[in-house]
């Protein structure tokens, strides 16, 4: 049943669906509905990581190695659990910047370098094509396998060269023309390809399946459970030691432990992890969830590796049947034909969405950082005039594609046959991993300039080269064997397996401490020994302080020029088409407040730096700042002119921070000195009228005095009676000066604070008839009425006797005065209320009008001098009562209308 | 809402756990012969440690 139609049609009808769920996912996402925008989805695009390399290669690096396959997975778990500060940060430096693939974003980092973007570029190409091959590889061997069923035959054991090469191209080209379709479809500003997300979650679900679905087999169907398969390895002595391989290994834990920060570096630097976990997240918070489903994933994925592996070497005869197909042949050998043709379905998906997450993000950067910065350079092609270059962009992108692909079947062809699965991905893991000190210095450390990342990614790839990649042409024959066993030139010190001497290693060991060794210290060395230039100050500060900058506009404040709005959009529209251009110019004049194209937009640096951030995401950083460069003239900032924007910059939220507390403080100080002051000037004129008014009330009798005294000095004959008459008078006059004076000194001290109070228990009751005993004899001079309303019994208050004494002698002196002799009458009430005592006075009196009511407890206010025509006292009364009462904590108000009398009361509370 | 700020040297707490869990000398404490429910001990290990590492990042990383 399995002959070679029945799998390739299978192979077509999977990839038919692949595309289906793009093409779904697509026009979900231009309805506005995406279904990508979803944590889980976005966990398992990530697991693109989980190649053929994992679907096939982990059991074999396992039937050689046991645990060693291990640590590939475990570095990104380890990886992961630090993504909340270092993926999130590159994650937030990408969408403000437009970052389009790992190129772009150390470019972008060390001043928009295009060297540097080309550099890291042609890194990744040659670096990934062992990985490429690995699929290529993987795919053609699964099926030259698949097609012989039911015989279990190697590749190597065909003998057909020819058709096997031939397998291995038509996947590429297979592979080119699906990833052209996938990717390529048209060109978006942010570079989502949402509909590759959501095939590439898809296929990852296929893979995890299919590779279970063979684990439960071998485990549970074919052995009794991991037990029984466990045990019945250990009974072979050949495959005892592989129980316990750590110490087996070359290098050991000290391997291990290098394969372990391998991985973590490649989990965050291979371009299609960089693509899917970075590129094409759609919302920061999805990182919460895929830290922990990530790697559950991988766990799911590697838990029956081993016992597959142990399985494949119990059942077939040690070295006839290559470990990299135990998870294929396995089936086979079993006859079961369903389950061979998933797992061949599930190996391809692994494949395929690698190569297509992967080249899509190396043409977007042999795009952006390689070919149109050459070619925006070579003004003889006159770019910068056509009208249109979305067309072109494709293309080129398309080419790379192809390109890309077909470089990695050549990679197949020289250098595939002689490693294993594991061992040509680790290859590439070495070369990604030289972007680690660019990018992890780049976000973290402000000092690392162009040059220093430029000579750091130059020595480490350099060595590379050197350790990797030369043994890898030397031991497939096209380069001579010697150099590897006696160095070039018999040099034995530049062995490229064991450089200056250091043996012992496995190969990735050593490489990787050698490139490391090399890349770090050219980075840092370099970095320090040259002060950076305004761009790279400039972008290294937006990258380091993504987190302390508000929104996308933090880069704006950088740009100083001249540019004009038109042709800003004129250079948006060549690249993003029409409709993509007129989108983003809407966008931006609609968030602030205008319309466009009817308001003319201001071609600030705000506008400026907008329109190359839209072009980055097309084009990449580098290219977009010449093509932004070419129709906007930037005054060149000085070094020192940014150094004061960034100090600014820095110490400006701290200002502003306490400007702002500041101001607080002093608006509060304001309206504190504000009402101070009208307090102090309010004051100064009652000063100014208390004394006016005093020395008024001090004249009246003075006057009266000086005159009468006159009138006796001048006339000496003034008979006896008219004398006794005046002396009389003068003394009236005399004692109402002194009372005054007295009054004012009370008040005084009252006011001032510096009164004596002698608080005791006042019985209310025996001091009301006091006061009245004492007024009796006015009382009786008027012949005004007085009635007591005094209950049995009042609860006693604390208060001065003499105060309120005072106080009520006041209010009846009051209400006497204004009573009319011989009709008048005095109502003394008292009252127990239930936190205070009250005592009301009532006259029968002309009343007080509501107007002046509130007037009278202030100072010289006598409003019954209008009435009478003649002064009653000193107008102080009723003001220091008031005080008196208040001192006490109790109130004092009068309650009165014209004609009907008026009644002053008080309360004093309970002790 | 857990702060953002605070989940960082939790996460970096668990990187430094994961380093120590697989790589020696603990490592190599399981590095022995014999099986654990059937399982080699080794093999066990890893698993149970990776788990562990698994149901730390999803506490920290969902509250």
């Amino acid at each position: 049943m399995l002959q070679g139609p029945v799998i390739i049609l299978t192979s077509f009808a999977y990839l038919g669906i692949l595309f289906a769920i793009a093409y779904y996912a697509d026009q979900r996402a231009d309805a506005g509905r995406p279904v990508i925008a979803n944590a889980y989805v976005y966990s398992l695009s990530l697991a693109v990581y989980a190649t053929a390399w994992t679907f096939y290669g982990s059991v074999g690096r396992a039937a050689s190695d046991g645990v060693g396959f291990l640590p590939i997975y475990i570095g990104p778990t380890l990886m992961i659990a630090l993504w909340w500060l270092v993926m999130r940060k590159i994650i937030r430096i990408s969408k403000q910047n437009r970052i389009t693939s790992l190129a772009d974003f150390i470019a972008s980092r060390y001043g928009k370098s295009a060297l540097l973007g080309g550099i890291v570029t042609i890194i990744a190409v040659i670096g990934i094509l062992p990985y490429i091959s690995l699929q290529l590889k993987a795919v053609s061997t699964s099926y030259s396998i698949l097609v012989q069923y039911p015989e279990i035959v190697m590749p190597q054991a065909l003998g057909e060269q020819s058709m096997r090469d031939d397998t291995a191209l038509w996947v590429a080209l297979i592979l080119a023309a699906f990833t052209i379709a996938f990717g390529t479809r048209h060109l978006d500003a942010a570079e989502h390809h949402q509909g590759m997300v959501a095939a590439i979650a898809f296929e990852s679900l296929v893979k995890l399946l299919a590779f279970l679905a063979v684990g439960v087999f071998v485990t549970f169907i074919l052995y009794d459970g991991p037990g029984d398969l466990f045990a019945r390895a250990a009974a072979q002595p050949k495959l005892r030691s592989m129980m316990m391989p750590l110490e087996g290994v070359a290098g050991g834990y000290a391997s291990w432990a290098w394969l372990t920060v391998l991985s973590m570096m490649a989990i965050m630097f291979l371009p299609r992890q960089f693509q899917v976990t970075v590129i094409e997240n759609l919302d920061e918070r999805h990182l919460n969830k895929a830290i922990w489903f990530f790697p559950l994933y991988m766990v799911a994925i590697n838990l029956f590796v081993l016992p597959i592996a142990f399985g494949g070497l119990l059942h077939f005869p040690l070295g006839r049947v290559d470990g990299d197909t135990f998870v294929l042949t396995l089936p086979m050998v079993e006859r079961q034909e369903g389950l061979a043709l998933l797992v061949f379905i599930g190996g391809l998906s692994a494949a395929t969405g690698m190569v297509i997450v992967e080249t899509i993000a190396l043409s977007t950067m042999v795009c952006n950082d390689l070919v149109m910065p050459v070619l925006l350079r070579m003004r003889s092609l006159r770019l910068n005039e056509r009208p249109d270059l979305t067309q072109l962009l494709l293309g080129i992108r398309r080419g790379a594609i192809v390109l890309i692909l077909l470089l990695g079947y050549l990679y197949f062809k020289l250098a595939g046959e002689a490693y294993a699965l594991v061992s040509i991905g680790l290859i590439s893991f070495a070369a990604v991993a030289q972007f680690a000190p660019a990018v992890l210095g780049g976000i973290f450390w402000k000092g690392g300039t162009r040059s220093g990342a430029l000579a750091g990614l130059i020595a480490g790839f350099a060595v590379w080269l050197y350790t990797l990649l030369l043994p890898a042409f030397a031991r497939s024959g096209w380069l001579p064997i010697s150099l590897l066993e006696e160095g070039p030139a018999s040099i034995a010190l530049l062995k490229p397996l064991a450089l200056f001497g250091l043996a012992g290693l496995d190969q990735i060991t050593h490489a990787m401490i050698w490139s490391m060794l090399a890349n770090i210290g050219a980075y840092v060395g370099v970095s320090l020994s040259a002060s950076p230039g305004v761009d790279e100050h400039r972008q290294a500060s937006l990258f380091v302080d993504v987190f302390r900058q508000g929104g996308e506009g933090g880069g704006a404040r950088f740009w100083r020029g001249t540019a004009s709005a038109p042709e800003l959009y004129n250079l948006l529209a060549r690249f993003l088409g029409l409709a993509a251009a007129d989108a983003a110019f809407r966008e931006y004049a609609g968030a602030r407040g205008k319309r466009w194209p009817e308001d003319a937009l201001e071609a600030d640096a705000e506008l400026v730096h907008y329109v190359e951030v839209q072009l980055a995401g097309a084009i990449g950083a580098a290219s977009a700042r010449v093509m932004v460069a070419s129709v906007a003239k930037e005054e060149a900032l000085t070094i020192e002119e940014l150094r004061e924007i960034l100090d600014e910059a820095s110490q400006v939220v701290v200002y502003s921070h306490r400007l702002e507390q500041k101001s607080r403080e002093l608006e509060a100080a304001t309206t504190e000195l504000r009402a101070a002051n009208e307090r102090l000037k309010e004051l100064d004129r009652l000063k100014d009228d208390f004394v006016s008014t005093v020395t008024h009330e001090l004249r009246t009798p003075l006057t009266s005095i000086r005159a009468f005294t006159q009138i006796l000095l001048e006339h000496p004959d003034v008979d006896a009676e008219q004398r006794g008459r005046f002396l009389a008078i003068i003394t009236k006059e005399t004692e109402r000066l002194s009372r005054l004076i007295n009054q004012v000194l009370d008040l005084s001290r009252i006011e001032s604070g510096k009164a004596e109070w002698r608080d005791t228990e006042v019985d209310m009751r025996s001091l009301i008839g006091d006061a009245v005993t004492g007024m009796s004899q006015v009382f009786e001079e008027s012949r005004i009425k007085v009635e007591l309303e005094l209950p049995q019994r009042v609860t006693p208050v604390r208060a001065d006797t003499d105060r309120i004494t005072q106080v009520l002698l006041n209010l009846l002196s009051n209400a006497a005065k204004f009573c009319e002799p011989g009709r008048g009458h005095i109502r003394i009430g008292l009252r127990d209320e239930p936190d205070a005592l009250r005592v009301e006075v009532r006259d029968n009196g002309p009343g007080i009008d509501p107007r002046d009511q509130a007037l009278i407890f202030d100072k010289f206010r006598q409003v019954g001098d209008t009435l009478t025509g003649k002064p009653h006292g000193s107008g102080l009364g009723l003001h220091i009562s008031r005080q008196i009462v208040e001192h006490f904590g109790g109130r004092m108000w009068v309650e009165s209308r014209r004609g009907e009398g008026a009644c002053f009361a008080f309360t004093l509370p309970h002790g | 809402m857990f702060k953002e700020k605070a989940k960082e040297p939790r996460f970096v707490a668990i990187c430094m756990l994961g380093i120590v869990l697989f790589n020696f000398p603990v490592l190599a404490l399981f590095n022995v012969p014999g099986t654990l429910f059937g399982i080699p001990v080794l093999y066990a290990y890893i698993f149970v440690a990776w788990a562990l590492l698994i149901v730390l990042l999803a506490l920290v990383a969902e509250r």
